[in-house]
C-alpha cells in the first residue's frame, strides 16, 4: 500500500459505541467496518480475509459475527478488561500478565475527600484486594477497615447501573443534551441558576475544572457538604488563626499525648498513620523499656480511649470546661504563681498538666474531630503555649480547593433553593436528601428546583428526588487525583473499566464545559501536564502513577499566629439532663457504605455490635433509667422522635447518648436498607456533635441486636497479660510467670523436629488498637462470606480473625484491652486429634490445615478447640450466584460450601506462592517476603508473622522478648500465635480509680 | 422358698400350652385391637414428623438446628448419648442376666432386645444427621477407596463407628437367634398361608430336636459372651466422645463408669416405660409380674446410686483440682444461666428416684411408670447439661455464648420417639413381645430332676 497506515481511533471508537444501543451497536460496528482506520487494520491482521471482506456483503456480515466477540474483548463492548489508556501496575509491566499471578497498581481510597494512598492487588484485570502503599504518608504500607472494604463497592450488585432520566434508561448524549439545553439558559444570567453539591473535594484537577466552569458562569455556586467532615478544624481554624487551615500532628514525637474527645487512632484518613506513629512510641523491645503518656478525655468509649494510660469519660459538652481548665493550668504554668485547677478532675488535670509542663515541645493535645469549635481553638492555645507547634503540630494550607463551612454552605444553598434561585442543581456524589440536618428541609427544599441531576455510586435516596440519575464510577474505574491529610497528592489511576457505563465527576464537569468529549485520563493527565510543562513529562508521569505519590506534594508547614481574643470563655452547658452525642459509625461512616457487607458484618469496636447502631448509655445510666440491653426506647430531641434500641457501654460518660450516624437508610440497596434506625433524623445543624435535652422514653418491648461478643470479663484468667511499664522494668518476668508453659519433657513422645521453614505469628497487645482492619483484610484475602445479622445473633459469625476485648476494673471506667485471635496453629492441636476423618491435619511447616473437601462436618474440631477459632458453614454462607460478587473472589482460595469447617490457615495461598517463586529462584524465603493479610495491613504492626526458625527474622525475636506467651499455655497446645503482654505506662501522681 | 411363692416370676396355673397361646394370640389375631392401632397411629405421625424434619435438613443444612460457635453440638448429640444409653438394658437384661442365671429375666428379654434394636436404630440417626455434609458420613468407615486415606483412628469418633455399628450387629443377631425357636412355633401355628411361609423362612428349619437344642444352647452363651462387654464397652466408647476433649466438664475420668451406670439406669427406665403399659394393655401381667417390676426398680436404685455418687465426685473432685477452668465448669452448672436444667436432673436422677427405696413403690406399676419417665428426662438433662452446658462457656469468656434447641431439634427429636415406637408396635404385632420357649422353662412342668417323672 502506498498510502500511510490509517490508525484506527479506539477511544473514538469506544465511545461511539458506549452510546449505542441494540441495533444501533451493530450498525455502529458496520460503520466501523466501513472506516479506513479499520480496514487497514484488517488488511494488515488478516491480509487473506481482507480481500473476501471487502467485495461480499454476504462474506462482510459473517466476519462481523464472528470478529463481534473478539471486538469486545479488544476493549470495546461493556466486559472486563484493562483500560485502553496506560495504567502503570506496581511491580511489573503490563506485557507480563500471567494468569494466576496478580499485579498490584497504585492508587488510593478517598474517604471524604481525603485519600489515603494503597495499592490494589488485581486478578486477571480484577482488583481483589487492597493492600497499603508503602511510600504513602497516611499508609506506609497499612490501611484501615473501610480501605479494604472499598475493593467489595466496585461489585457491589446494587450499584446503579445505567444512567436514568425519571426512571427511564436514557444513553450518555441523552444527558448530555439536556444539561447543555438547560446550561445555555443559563449562560445568558452568567450562571446565577447553577449550583453544584459535592462533598469534600480535594482534587486539583477537579478544582481546576470547578474553576474553568465557574469561570464560564460566574454567578453559579460550588456547595461543599459533608455531614462528617472536618467543619470543626476548619471553622476552628477561622477562629483561632483568621483563615483556615490543615492542622496535622507528628505522634512520633510526641512523648505525652492528650487526646480531647477524638477518635485518632481509628477514626478518619489520618488513623491510619497516627496509630502507626502512636505504637511507635509504645513498642517496648529488649533493652528499649521508654514509652509514651496517653491521657484521653471522652464522652463515647472509643478504643483510642481504651489504649489511654488515663481516661476520664466526660460528657461531650463538658469537654470543653476541661480543655478551658487544663489551657489555663498550662498557660498559668509557666508562670509565677501558678493557677491551680478547681473543680471536678483537679487533681487529674494537675498532674496532667504538670506531665504536659515537663514535655514542652514534645507533647500534644489532640481535639476531637467531632468536637465542637471552642476546644479546637483550645487545643491550639495549649498546644501553642506548650511549644508543640513546627515539632508535634503542623499546620498547612488547607486540603480543600474550597475550604468552606458545610453546614453554612449547605443551608447557603437551602436558602436559594427556597427563594426558587436555584433552576439546575448538580448533586455529584453525595446524599443530602438522607443526611442533610433534619431543621433543614432539605428534601421538601429539592422540588422547588427544576433540573436536578445526581450522580452517585447509587439510585439512593437523593437520587430518588432528582430526575437525571447519572451512576458514578467507582475510584478503581476512573482516573482522579486527592490528597492525603498532609497535602501529599496521588494520582489514581484506575484497575478496570467501569462495569456498569459509570461516569466520574471529570466527565461531568467536562461534558458542561468547552470539552465535552474528554475522557478523565486526559482530564487528570491534562492538569497535571499543565503543572509539569517540559519533555520529561511522559517519564514524570509515568513515575508518579507508579509510585502512587507525586513527590514533595506533601503541603508545606505554615506559620499561624493565634488571634487575641480567639479562646473565649467556655459557655455554660445549657440545660442539665441528658445529652445527645452525634457520631459518624465507625464502619459504615457517614452512610456510604450502609450496603457494603463487609462492613455491616465487621464487629465494631468495643460494643461489637454488627448491622444495627443503638443508643449507646453508661452502665450508671441505664441502671438510673432503668434500661436494659435491647430495650426499645424513644428518643425526644428538640420536638423530633427516632425509636432506637439501647446498648450498654462500659466507659462511657454518665448522662450521656451516643448514636452513631449512617443508618435507618431506605435506599442503600438490600445489604443496607432496613438496618438501624437513622439519627440524622434528630441532628440539627446548630449542634451537629452534641446536644443536651435529650428524653429517653422505653417504648416497652426489645428489638434483638446482634452483637459477637457477650463477655468482656476475664473472670480472673489469664488471657490478656497486662502489667505496667514500671512493673515490666522491675520485674521483666512476670509474664512468663503467669502464662507457665508444661516442659516439653513432660511428654513420652518426642516431639516433631521442624527442619525447613517453621512459620509462626507473635502478636503485640500493647500496640493493637482494635481498628478491625485486619478483620476485614482477611475477609477480602480468603472469600470469607457474609452471613447477615440473624446468623451474627446465633453466633455464627465466620470472621476467622476476631479481635477480642476485654474490660477490667470497675464498668464506668474500665481499662480496656484488645486482643486479635487468629488461628494458633498449635503443635499440639486439640483439633487434629478429634477429627474423624482427618480433615484437620499438620504440615510440616507447623501449619494446622484445613481440608475442606475431607471435612464432613462433625464439629468435634471446633468444640476441642479452646480458643474458638474455628467457624463452621452450617448453611451455604457464601454467595454462589451473584455474578459481579464472584469477580472479587480470590482465586487462590477455595470458597467453601455447606457443612464445612474452616478458619485461619496464616494465608497459606500466599506462603505457597512465595516459596513457589523461591525455589524458581533457587534461594530460601527472606524474612518479610510473606506477609499474612492482617500483618499487612496492621497501622500498628501489632501483627508479625515470619519463619521462627530463622533466627534473625522479626517473629522470632519478637518471640524471644520476655514479654512474649502463649495463651492458655496450660494446656500443652503449644500455639505457634504467641502473644506480647499488653504494658501501660500511668502516672504514678494520679491514683486509679 | 415362700419368697418365691408369694412374689412369683410367673403367676401359677400356667402350663407349656397356655404360655405358647397367650403369646402368640397377640401376633396371629385377625382383629388388631384398638389398643394396638391408636397407638401406632401417634407414632406412625410422630414418623412422619420425622421424615419432614430430616428432609428439611438435608435441604438447608444443619444450621437449622440451634448449633453455633462455642456450641457445635446440642440436641444433636444429647439425643445420640441417650438413645444409646438406653439400649444398653435390652442387652444387660439377655446377656448379662443369662450368664448370670438370672431366670427372672426370661420373660422381659425378648422386647428389652427388641428396644435396644430399635434405639439403636434411632441413636444411629444423629451420627449421619448432625453432620454438615451427611451425604460423607461413610467416610466415617474404613473402606478400601480410590482417595487412599483411612479415617483419622485416633478420634473418639471413629470408635464409636466401630462400637455402635459392632452393638448394633450383635444385638441383632443375639435377638434374631433367640427368636428363632417362638418363629418356629409361630409357623407351625399360622393360619395365614403368607404368614406361614414368612416366618417359616425365618426360623430357618427349626424342628425343635435336641441337637437343635444343643446348638441354640452353645450359640446363646456364646453370642451372651460377646454381648456382655458391649454392655460395658459401648457407652465408655460414647463418653470418650467427651473425655478425649480438653473441654472443662468433658475431661474427667470418671466418665467411662458414670455413663455406663447412667446408661443401664436410663435403660432399665425404658423397660419399664414399655413392660407397664405392655403388660396392662394384652393381659401380661401374669408373667410380667411385680417380682419384674420390682427386680427391674432395683437395679434401677442401684445405679441411681452410682450416678449419685458420679455427680458428687465430679463436683468434688472439679473443686479439689484447684484448676479454674474445672472449678468454673461446674459451678456454672449449678449457677449459671441453665442452673434450671441441672437442678432438674439432680432432682429427676437423685432424689426422687429415692423412692424406690419404698417397696411399695417398687410394686406398684403406676408410680413405677412415673418415676420411670421422671429417670427418662432426668437422663435426657443429664447429657444435655454435660453436653451444652460445659460447651457454652469454656476457656475464653469472649467466646462464651448460649444455646437453645430449636423447632428442628425438637421435632426431629420427636421424630425419633416416632421411629422408635412406630418399630416397637410393628415388633409387637408380628413377633411375640415374650420369648415363649424361654418362659416355658419357667414352669414347674419343665423343672425335670432325675428320676422324678411328672
Amino acid at each position: 500500500m502506498s498510502k500511510p497506515y490509517q490508525y484506527l481511533d479506539l477511544a473514538a471508537v469506544r465511545a461511539h459505541l458506549g452510546s449505542s444501543r441494540g441495533r444501533d451497536y451493530w450498525r455502529s460496528l458496520e460503520e466501523l467496518a466501513e472506516s479506513e482506520g479499520f480496514q487497514d487494520m484488517l488488511e494488515r491482521e488478516f491480509p487473506r480475509q481482507a480481500a473476501e471482506w471487502t467485495n461480499d456483503t454476504a462474506g462482510r456480515r459473517h466476519f462481523l459475527k464472528v470478529m463481534g466477540a473478539s471486538m469486545a474483548l479488544a476493549g470495546l463492548g461493556a466486559c472486563t478488561r484493562q483500560p485502553i489508556e496506560t495504567i502503570m501496575p506496581y511491580v511489573r509491566q503490563p506485557e507480563e500478565v500471567i494468569p494466576g499471578k496478580p499485579l498490584f497498581f497504585a492508587t488510593a481510597v478517598p474517604v471524604a475527600g481525603i485519600a489515603t494512598g494503597v495499592l490494589v492487588e488485581s486478578h486477571m484485570g480484577r482488583p481483589t484486594k487492597v493492600e497499603g502503599n508503602p511510600e504513602h504518608p497516611a499508609s506506609l504500607g497499612a490501611t484501615d477497615a473501610i480501605a479494604q472494604a472499598s475493593v467489595l463497592d466496585l461489585y457491589d450488585p446494587d450499584r446503579s447501573q445505567t444512567l436514568t432520566y425519571l426512571g427511564d434508561i436514557r444513553p450518555w448524549s441523552s444527558f448530555l443534551g439536556a444539561a447543555r439545553e438547560a446550561l445555555n439558559a443559563q449562560i445568558p444570567k452568567g450562571g446565577a441558576g447553577l449550583r453544584f453539591l459535592t462533598g469534600a473535594i480535594t482534587s486539583p484537577s477537579l478544582a481546576d475544572q470547578f474553576r474553568t466552569l465557574l469561570a464560564k458562569y460566574p454567578a453559579a455556586k460550588w456547595h461543599c457538604y459533608e455531614p462528617a467532615g472536618r467543619y470543626a478544624q476548619l471553622a476552628a481554624a477561622r477562629q483561632a488563626f483568621g483563615q483556615p487551615v490543615n492542622t496535622y500532628y507528628r505522634l512520633a514525637s510526641a512523648d505525652v499525648i492528650l487526646a480531647l474527645d477524638s477518635d485518632f487512632l481509628c477514626t478518619g484518613p489520618t488513623s491510619v498513620r497516627y496509630a502507626a506513629d502512636f505504637a511507635s512510641r509504645r513498642s517496648v523491645r529488649g533493652n528499649q523499656i521508654a514509652m509514651s503518656r496517653f491521657y484521653a478525655v471522652e464522652s463515647t468509649a472509643t478504643p483510642t480511649g481504651a489504649k489511654a494510660d488515663h481516661r476520664l469519660p466526660v460528657r461531650a459538652a463538658d469537654v470543653e470546661a476541661f480543655a478551658a481548665a487544663v489551657a489555663s493550668s498550662v498557660a498559668a504554668s509557666g508562670a509565677a504563681g501558678s493557677q491551680t485547677a478547681t473543680g471536678p478532675h483537679a487533681a487529674f488535670i494537675a498532674a496532667l498538666v504538670k506531665d504536659l509542663a515537663q514535655h514542652r515541645g514534645t507533647s500534644v493535645v489532640i481535639p476531637g474531630e467531632y468536637q465542637s469549635t471552642a476546644v479546637h481553638v483550645l487545643a491550639h492555645a495549649i498546644n501553642a503555649a506548650l511549644g508543640n507547634v513546627g515539632k508535634t503540630v503542623v499546620y498547612t494550607d488547607p486540603l480543600d480547593p474550597n475550604p468552606v463551612d458545610d453546614f453554612e454552605s449547605l443551608r447557603e444553598l437551602g436558602q436559594d433553593m427556597d427563594a426558587g434561585k436555584v433552576e439546575m442543581l448538580v448533586i455529584a456524589g453525595g446524599n443530602p436528601v438522607y443526611n442533610a440536618p433534619a431543621d433543614f428541609g432539605f428534601t421538601q427544599r429539592m422540588s422547588k428546583v427544576k433540573l436536578r441531576i445526581h450522580m452517585g455510586l447509587y439510585a439512593d435516596e437523593t437520587s430518588e428526588f432528582c430526575q437525571w440519575h447519572i451512576p458514578e464510577a467507582h475510584f478503581l474505574e476512573t482516573w482522579s487525583d486527592a490528597r492525603a491529610y498532609d497535602g501529599t497528592i496521588t494520582i489514581m489511576q484506575p484497575l478496570i473499566q467501569p462495569l456498569y457505563f459509570g461516569r466520574s465527576v471529570h466527565e461531568m464537569l467536562a461534558a458542561f464545559g468547552e470539552t465535552p468529549s474528554q475522557s478523565p485520563y486526559d482530564i487528570v493527565k491534562g492538569y497535571w501536564n499543565r503543572q509539569h510543562p517540559g519533555a520529561d513529562f511522559e517519564d514524570w508521569w509515568r513515575k508518579a502513577v507508579h509510585d502512587g505519590i507525586v513527590p514533595n506534594t506533601a503541603l508545606p508547614a505554615k506559620t499561624v499566629a493565634l488571634k487575641t481574643g480567639a479562646v473565649t470563655p467556655p459557655r455554660p452547658v445549657e440545660g442539665q439532663g441528658i445529652e445527645i452525642v452525634f457520631r459518624p459509625d465507625p464502619h459504615v461512616f457517614d452512610g456510604r457504605f450502609a450496603n457494603n457487607g463487609w462492613l455491616q458484618e465487621l464487629p465494631k469496636p468495643l460494643t461489637k455490635l454488627t448491622w444495627d447502631n443503638a443508643a449507646l448509655v453508661s452502665p450508671a445510666t441505664a441502671e438510673r433509667l432503668k434500661l436494659q440491653n435491647e430495650d426499645l426506647v424513644d428518643l425526644e430531641y428538640r420536638g423530633r422522635k427516632v425509636r432506637a434500641p439501647i446498648w450498654i457501654l462500659p466507659g462511657h460518660a454518665n448522662d450521656s447518648v451516643t448514636v452513631h450516624l449512617g443508618y435507618g437508610r431506605t435506599r442503600a440497596g438490600r445489604v443496607g436498607n432496613r438496618a438501624g434506625f437513622d439519627a440524622y433524623a434528630l441532628r440539627t445543624s446548630d449542634a451537629p456533635w452534641f446536644g443536651s435535652g435529650l428524653a429517653i422514653r422505653k417504648a416497652g418491648s426489645k428489638f434483638t441486636l446482634a452483637s459477637t461478643q457477650m463477655h468482656y470479663d476475664m473472670m480472673g484468667r489469664q488471657i490478656v497479660i497486662s502489667g505496667t511499664v514500671e512493673e515490666y522494668r522491675k520485674d521483666p518476668h512476670f509474664v512468663k510467670e503467669r502464662a507457665e508453659e508444661p516442659p516439653k519433657e513432660l511428654s513420652l513422645y518426642p516431639g516433631y523436629k521442624y527442619e525447613g521453614y517453621a512459620w509462626g505469628m507473635a502478636i503485640d497487645q500493647t500496640a493493637c488498637v482494635g481498628c478491625n482492619a485486619c478483620v476485614v483484610a482477611c475477609q477480602a484475602e480468603n472469600n470469607i462470606a457474609v452471613v447477615g445479622k440473624d446468623q451474627v445473633q446465633k453466633m455464627r459469625a465466620m470472621h476467622w480473625l476476631r479481635i477480642d476485648t476485654y474490660h477490667k476494673g470497675s464498668p464506668d471506667n474500665p481499662e480496656t484491652y484488645f486482643q486479635p485471635l487468629p488461628c494458633m496453629q498449635c503443635e499440639n492441636a486439640p483439633c487434629e486429634l478429634v477429627c474423624p476423618v482427618q480433615a484437620t491435619s499438620h504440615s510440616s511447616e507447623g501449619l494446622n490445615d484445613m481440608v475442606y473437601n475431607r471435612c464432613v462436618g462433625t464439629r468435634y474440631c471446633a468444640n476441642n478447640c479452646p480458643y474458638k477459632v474455628r467457624r463452621f458453614n452450617f448453611f451455604l454462607y457464601s454467595d454462589w450466584n451473584t455474578p459481579s460478587l464472584k469477580l472479587q473472589r480470590n482465586p487462590d482460595v477455595s470458597v467453601r460450601s455447606r457443612g464445612v469447617m474452616e478458619k485461619c490457615t496464616y494465608c497459606v495461598q500466599r506462603i505457597s506462592e512465595a516459596k513457589i517463586e523461591a525455589e524458581k529462584e533457587d534461594r530460601t524465603l527472606k524474612d518479610g517476603e510473606v506477609q499474612t493479610a492482617c500483618q499487612g495491613v496492621c497501622p500498628t504492626q501489632a501483627i508479625v508473622f515470619g519463619d521462627i526458625n530463622d533466627s534473625s527474622s522479626r517473629v522470632a525475636k519478637l518471640k524471644a522478648e520476655q514479654l512474649n506467651y502463649s495463651l492458655l499455655a496450660e494446656l500443652n497446645t503449644r500455639p505457634r500465635t504467641t502473644y506480647l503482654a499488653a504494658l501501660r505506662n500511668p502516672n504514678p501522681e494520679i491514683e486509679k480509680a | 422358698m415362700s419368697d418365691e411363692r408369694r412374689n412369683p416370676v410367673i403367676a401359677p396355673g400356667h402350663t407349656f400350652a397356655t404360655v405358647t397361646d397367650k403369646i402368640s394370640a397377640i401376633v396371629l389375631t385377625r382383629k388388631t385391637p384398638t389398643h394396638w392401632l391408636i397407638p401406632f397411629a401417634v407414632a406412625s405421625t410422630l414418623l412422619m414428623v420425622f421424615l419432614w424434619a430430616v428432609t428439611y435438613l438435608f435441604v438447608r443444612g444443619v444450621g437449622i438446628y440451634g448449633v453455633k460457635i462455642p456450641v457445635g453440638w446440642g440436641w444433636d448429640i444429647t439425643n445420640f448419648v441417650w438413645w444409646i444409653g438406653i439400649g444398653h438394658a435390652g442387652t444387660l437384661i439377655s446377656a448379662i442376666l443369662l450368664l448370670l442365671h438370672q431366670t427372672w429375666r426370661n420373660s422381659i428379654n425378648r422386647f428389652a432386645e427388641a428396644m435396644t434394636l430399635f434405639a439403636v436404630a434411632c441413636a444411629g440417626m444423629y451420627p449421619v444427621l448432625h453432620l454438615g455434609r451427611p451425604w460423607l458420613f461413610y467416610w466415617l468407615f474404613p473402606y478400601p477407596n480410590t482417595m487412599g486415606i483411612q479415617p483419622q483412628f485416633r478420634s473418639p469418633l471413629v470408635w464409636d463407628v466401630f462400637a455402635v455399628s459392632t452393638y448394633a450387629t450383635v444385638s441383632l443377631l443375639f435377638w434374631y437367634v433367640g427368636l428363632i425357636p417362638d418363629l418356629a412355633t409361630l409357623r407351625d401355628r399360622a393360619k395365614n398361608h403368607a404368614a406361614r411361609i414368612i416366618y417359616g423362612i425365618l426360623a430357618m428349619g427349626w424342628r425343635g430336636a435336641a441337637s437343635h437344642w444343643q446348638k441354640y444352647e452353645t450359640a446363646s452363651l456364646l453370642l451372651a459372651g460377646i454381648a456382655t462387654p458391649l454392655v460395658i464397652s459401648v457407652h465408655t466408647v460414647v463418653s470418650f466422645d467427651f473425655t478425649v476433649g480438653i473441654v472443662p466438664g468433658w475431661h474427667s475420668t470418671i466418665f467411662p463408669p458414670y455413663f455406663v451406670a447412667g446408661a443401664i439406669y436410663s435403660g432399665f427406665a425404658m423397660v419399664l416405660v414399655l413392660a407397664i403399659p405392655l403388660r396392662a394393655m394384652y393381659g401380661l401381667a401374669d408373667m410380667i409380674t411385680p417380682r419384674h417390676l420390682d427386680n427391674c426398680a432395683k437395679v434401677m436404685l442401684a445405679t441411681a446410686l452410682i450416678v449419685a455418687y458420679s455427680y458428687v465426685f465430679e463436683a468434688f473432685i472439679a473443686w479439689y483440682s484447684g484448676n479454674p477452668f474445672e472449678m468454673y465448669a461446674i459451678w456454672n452448672r449449678m449457677t449459671g444461666p441453665y442452673w434450671p436444667q441441672y437442678w432438674l436432673l439432680i432432682f429427676c436422677n437423685l432424689i426422687f428416684p429415692q423412692v424406690l427405696w419404698l417397696r411399695k413403690i417398687r410394686t406398684s406399676a403406676f408410680w413405677l411408670f412415673i418415676v420411670s419417665i421422671d429417670v427418662l428426662v432426668g437422663m435426657w438433662l443429664e447429657r444435655y447439661v454435660i453436653i451444652v452446658v460445659s460447651l457454652h462457656r469454656d476457656f475464653l469468656p469472649a467466646a462464651w455464648g448460649m444455646y437453645s434447641g430449636s423447632i428442628w431439634d425438637k421435632a426431629t427429636f420427636l421424630g425419633t420417639i416416632g421411629l422408635f415406637f412406630f418399630l416397637f408396635f410393628l415388633f409387637i404385632r408380628s413377633l411375640p413381645v415374650i420369648s415363649i420357649f424361654e418362659v416355658r422353662t419357667l414352669l414347674p412342668e419343665a423343672d425335670v430332676t432325675e428320676g422324678v417323672e411328672k
